[in-house]
């Protein structure tokens, strides 16, 4: 398993849009995704999930990837956050 | 559900959007869906659960369906992620596997689901991000969905209304109405909406009827109910009675008639007995209304409002997309001009997106130009759009809400910056675009002649100089009465910015109500405007008038006003004049 922190850098934080991102991105590995926020912890590959876990611009998140693709999972998501989402 | 019963001639009371009468049936394309409880035995579970499984089929069947249609249409594209949001929650494990665990403790399928709905809304409804809160609207949509299709209700398309039908609907977005089969529908009638929602603007493009802003009226009507819609008034009649039926057959045909008659002569200039032409233009939301507006008989668009792209819409539009928004507009209008407006957003008219913090007195906040010159990026991606899409026509730039010189020294400054830009990547543009400005402070209205000097050309803005001047909140019901548009201080005003235009040889007209008022087109010809731009509805009616008065009616009008102290006055005396002038038009209107 390896879990990484993130800051959330877009303007709108995990709206829908980039949970939509995100859940599509996580469904493509085998590995578990799962995020926490502060005592939270919801599944990656759950759009629900996502947004209640309401992550605005600026919210710590953490990740953990669990699985036999785990490292390609996690550099594919660490891009897709880092790279905000691609809004602007 | 239940039927309703509806006593005959119920009257409901919406936002008119789009004038005509409507008389049909209803045909209802959706609505809010209720969802019953009860116990099941055991032995049924497993048929409900397989009940639940094929709405959820069903489901991402229909929105997998209505997605192909949006994939090929460009300008739509932008709303693809929120039916993969929906095809995504649709195969959630929170709602799925609650909802199966519900429907194990012996609940229907129905009742399973609400529970689970239920849950999930109060998870969504305790978080403080306003924005990531809305997204339970998300959830409702999709769970509205379901329970329609558990129901057995089949959420019909628009391309499945029948012939001739009055569509009744909760609400209607692009997605519902990329397959409209437009010989099909007689009106529109929903629960949510305003003036410038959707439904609106698609309603007027298609010159039918409709009435938004209902509330209820999809939880009162059924299928092949039959109903009058006023578009006009904003009333629509329930289960008409024989007489009220006959009322509004005539009342139909004479609108009709009148508009006929109104429409024979939308060829000619507004010319006056004595050879002065005024130039009648639209205020448009939306390419789509670009062909009904030519059918009204308008010159160019005199204001383009473009806050309509950045609504109902999680982030601003995008270079391209406004590029292929404005270029289509300017082609649809050539060879006239359009005057683009540049964003003017503000109160009530605010996207998630750029929402802005709560303002105590947003009248007076950061709204309009204000707003732009302080998100720099997003008004040149506005000004790049707009310089891009030049070279398909004939375009005007104007910047809302300026207060002094310098304002407007700083939008040209960026608009200079932009075509810098564009020069150096070697993207064309047209090189002589007029700058102008909407002139609707008191201050811009003191310092007119110092404007002057700097644009083009001015537009008056007078429902917000109204406003201002007066310092009257016309929404406000305790002090609306005061909201009057020929109060003295608005003649010296509009007269104050029409000199200073003359003066300074630059083009001036007016954009607000004020133009569309057929009684006020002497007062019009008094000041000397060149130009009017109004709802294109208006425009046949408002270029009738013209054409029977002269300007010189005109200013001697405008010279007795000024001797009269009170705005009751000044109407009353431009009100004898029209019917002394005009009296087969203005003195029927006047009972």
């Amino acid at each position: 398993m390896i879990r990484r922190d993130f800051t959330i850098i877009n303007r709108l934080g995990l709206h829908a849009r980039a949970a939509a991102q995100l859940v599509q991105t996580a469904n493509k590995f085998a590995a578990e995704v799962t995020l926490y926020k502060e005592d939270i912890e919801v599944n990656g590959k759950s759009i629900m999930g996502i947004l209640l876990l309401a992550a605005p611009k600026g919210t710590l998140v953490s990740i953990a990837v669990d699985g036999s693709d785990e490292e390609q999972a996690m550099n594919t998501i660490a891009e897709l956050i880092e790279d905000g989402f691609g809004e602007d | 559900m239940g039927k309703t019963e509806i006593s005959p001639d119920t009257y409901l009371v919406g936002i008119g959007v789009s004038p005509g009468i409507a008389i049909g049936k209803i045909c209802l394309i959706n609505r809010q869906a209720g969802a019953t409880e009860w116990r099941i035995e055991a032995d049924e579970v497993e048929s409900e659960l397989e009940r639940f499984a094929l709405a959820l089929e069903q489901a991402k069947l229909q929105l997998r369906r209505v997605k192909e249609r949006v994939a090929s249409k460009p300008h739509l594209r932008e709303h693809l992620y929120i039916l993969d949001t929906h095809l995504l929650i649709l195969e959630d494990e929170m709602l799925v596997q609650q909802t199966v665990a519900e429907i194990k403790q012996l609940i229907n399928a129905e009742g399973a689901l609400n529970r689970t709905l239920g849950k999930l809304r109060r998870m969504f409804d305790s978080i403080e991000d306003e924005y990531l809160r809305d997204r339970r609207s998300d959830v409702d949509a999709v769970g509205d969905r379901l329970l329609r299709i558990l129901a057995g209700e089949q959420d019909r398309t628009l391309g499945e209304a029948g012939k001739k039908t009055l569509v009744a609907a909760h609400d209607l977005s692009p997605a519902d109405t990329i397959q409209i089969d437009k010989g099909n529908i007689l009106g529109f009638v929903t629960d949510r909406g305003g003036r410038t929602s959707h439904t609106a603007i698609l309603a007027r493009s298609l010159e039918i009827p409709a009435v938004v802003g209902l509330e209820t009226v999809t939880s009162v009507v059924e299928n092949e109910m039959p109903a009058i819609i006023d578009g006009s008034s904003g009333v629509v009649v329930l289960n008409p009675s024989e007489a009220t039926f006959k009322e509004y057959l005539q009342r139909k045909q004479a609108y009709e008639y009148q508009e006929r008659d109104l429409l024979s002569d939308r060829a000619l200039p507004a010319t006056t007995r004595d050879h002065f032409t005024v130039s009648l233009r639209g205020n448009l939301e939306a390419t789509s209304e670009v062909q009904t507006a030519l059918k009204y008989g308008v010159e160019g668009v005199g204001l383009y409002r473009t806050e309509f792209l950045y609504m109902n819409r999680s982030e601003p539009p995008g270079e391209e997309e406004q590029v292929a928004t404005y270029s289509a507009m300017l082609k649809g209008m050539a060879p006239h001009s359009v005057t683009i407006r540049t964003l003017d957003l503000g109160g009530d008219k605010i996207v998630s997106e750029l929402s802005l913090e709560d303002e105590t007195n947003p009248a007076m906040g950061l709204r309009a130009i204000r707003f732009s010159l302080r998100e720099v990026k997003l008004f040149k991606t506005q000004l790049r759009a707009i310089l891009r899409a030049s070279v398909n026509g004939t375009v005007r730039i104007m910047f809302p809400m300026i207060s002094g010189v310098a304002e407007i020294r700083d939008c040209k400054r960026i608009l200079d910056e932009v075509r810098g830009d564009l020069q150096h990547e070697g993207i064309a543009y047209a090189k002589d675009i007029p700058i102008g400005i909407m002139v609707e402070t008191p201050s811009a209205v003191l310092v007119a002649p110092l404007l002057a000097k700097e644009v083009d050309f001015f537009s008056i803005g007078t429902n917000d100089l109204i406003q201002y001047c007066l310092a009257v909140d016309r929404g406000n019901e305790h002090v609306a009465y005061l909201y009057e548009p020929m109060h003295p201080a608005i003649l010296r005003a509009l007269k104050a910015i029409c000199d200073a235009a003359h003066e300074a040889r630059i083009e001036v007209s007016i954009c607000g109500e004020m133009a569309s008022e057929p009684l006020y087109a002497l007062v019009m010809l008094g000041l000397g405007l060149t130009e009017l731009s109004m709802n294109p509805s208006c425009v046949p009616r408002v270029k009738q008038v013209l054409r029977k008065l002269t300007r010189a009616d005109g200013k001697a009008l405008l010279e007795r006003l000024w001797e009269l102290p009170t705005g009751k006055e000044v109407v009353a005396c431009i009100e004898r004049e029209m019917c002394r002038l005009l009296p087969e038009i203005f003195e029927q209107k006047q009972i």
